[in-house]
């Protein structure tokens, strides 16, 4: 971490402000390079911000650019099975795992398939690198693909970021036993402690101990998984919360544990409620539905919000490219302004990333300490004499 | 309605339908990102006439605030997703 307590710290904050305005424009030249063979007047204007070499032919016709411009933005915000990092110069192959009743287990590099021009045993890419499916059209036998793909491979880096991150931290506090903490070990407890104290501690109650691995590890991988999306670049680029298989198995873990650890006055209160009998038959159904509908939320609302903001930051910098395609002075005139709108909307998609963490976190504590909260209908004790 | 009964029976129904999902789809965008403004805009407000009343609650009426209109926004993302969907599935 930056050291921002020295004397340089104007210079320190000033470089980092910098570096972040650099990713923000690497954002756009790396989505520039996609258009540049129908475009190559308006990035120009691109490419003289952040230096990006060569063009790359795009093949087929010339289809209308809000066609272009959709593809590019669902090819983004989707799974692939190859990773283009850094602006489809240098596209990462990665591997492909498939079972099918037929032919077992084959294992072999993306790269065979050639971003999707060839097949390779019997298979072939669609979607532009998004699913594979038999190269025989009439073939309906299923496909079960275990592959690596860029959403697979950023949940292991970020698993491995959070690894090193703790592990580091557990050294500095063996390191400086009993003494206050400096650097970066000062930065991850104080989240950790914020995090323990006002959301788990007050949400979970007493027994908060138990669950506090759980739901600290939940906000941490979503936080870094969330932070990883918005870096344009090699590690970081891939949407991976906004891919729904990956809320969808966080909020599927908090339902679990809900309806495991949910005591005898939890599920009393959503099948038996303390109300007149007449009410049974408007209270329980409510009840039961907001018992799947909860988690279900939980899921959509992290989904949803994560692939809101790429789609927008997505579409803020290609308004250049629709206006451009009228007219290319429009295009440039656009620049500064959707620019600026981009940086803006790159800063409020960071807090987003904390926040839905945040909000994750809180609400799942939340459902826990419902599920597993004492009212203390204690029935008085009768007293017994010895 | 004679005139979406006409559209239907025309050759181009697919067409018809293609162009009046998609309007659905963005008048629903639009009427979820209202309830959004709405209901943010009264949760900001509240937050800050209790400042007013009380600032040294800010920390915590900040946080409930930031809650609040996390869970608003659930609902109006759920709009969105199903906008989206017609949009492009």
């Amino acid at each position: 971490m930056p050291d921002f307590t020295s004397t340089s710290a104007i210079k320190t904050k000033l470089k980092f402000i910098l570096l972040l305005a650099f990713c923000a424009f690497f954002r756009h030249s790396a989505v520039a390079n996609h258009e540049e063979a129908t475009h190559s007047d308006t990035t120009k204007h691109e490419s003289s911000v952040a230096h990006t070499g060569g063009s790359k032919s795009h093949e087929g016709a010339e289809k209308p650019i809000g066609d272009q411009i959709s593809n590019m933005i669902l090819g983004h915000i989707g799974d692939n099975h190859d990773w283009d990092a850094f602006g489809h110069h240098i596209i990462l192959p990665l591997p492909v795992i498939l079972y099918t009743k037929s032919k077992g287990l084959e294992f072999f590099m993306s790269s065979h398939f050639e971003h999707g021009h060839a097949e390779y045993k019997g298979y072939k890419l669609i979607n532009s690198g998004a699913k594979i499916v038999w190269a025989d059209g009439n073939k309906i036998e299923s496909i079960y693909d275990f592959s690596l793909t860029k959403v697979a491979v950023t949940l292991l880096l970020g698993s491995l970021i959070i690894i090193l991150i703790f592990l580091s931290v557990a050294k500095a506090y063996r390191k400086r036993v009993g003494k206050a903490p400096r650097g970066f070990q000062n930065l991850i407890e104080s989240l950790i402690l914020f995090i323990r104290d006002s959301v788990i501690k007050s949400s979970v109650g007493p027994r908060y101990k138990e669950f506090m691995p759980l739901l600290l590890s939940i906000f941490w991988f979503i936080f870094i998984i969330n932070l990883m999306g918005q870096i344009p670049f090699f590690p970081g680029g891939a949407n991976a919360t906004g891919n729904i298989a990956i809320p969808l198995v966080l909020a599927t873990t908090i339902f679990l544990y809900v309806t495991v650890n949910g005591n005898k006055s939890f599920w009393k209160h959503i099948l038996l409620p303390d109300v007149p009998y007449a009410l049974y038959i408007l209270i329980v159904p409510i009840e039961i539905l907001g018992f799947f509908l909860r988690p279900f939320v939980l899921m959509l609302r992290l989904f949803a919000n994560i692939t809101a903001g790429h789609i927008i930051i997505l579409g803020f910098f290609s308004l250049i490219f629709i206006f451009g395609s009228m007219q290319t002075w429009i295009g440039i005139a656009v620049s500064p302004a959707s620019v600026a709108f981009t940086i803006f909307m790159g800063m409020l998609e960071l807090l987003v990333c904390f926040l839905q963490a945040f909000v994750f976190t809180l609400l799942s504590s939340l459902y826990i300490g419902m599920a597993i909260e004492d009212h203390g209908h204690h029935k008085p004790e009768k007293a017994h004499t010895h | 309605m004679s005139l979406m009964n006409t559209l239907l029976q025309s050759a181009d129904v697919d067409a018809a339908k293609a162009m009046y999902s998609k309007m659905g789809a963005a008048i629903g965008a639009g009427l979820a990102a209202i309830g959004a403004g709405i209901g943010i805009g009264r949760i900001g407000g509240s937050a800050m006439e209790s400042i007013a009343r009380q600032p040294e609650a800010l920390g915590d009426i900040r946080s409930n605030m930031i809650v609040a209109a996390a869970l608003v926004e659930g609902a109006v993302f759920f709009a969105i997703v199903v906008c989206l969907l017609i949009l492009f599935v």
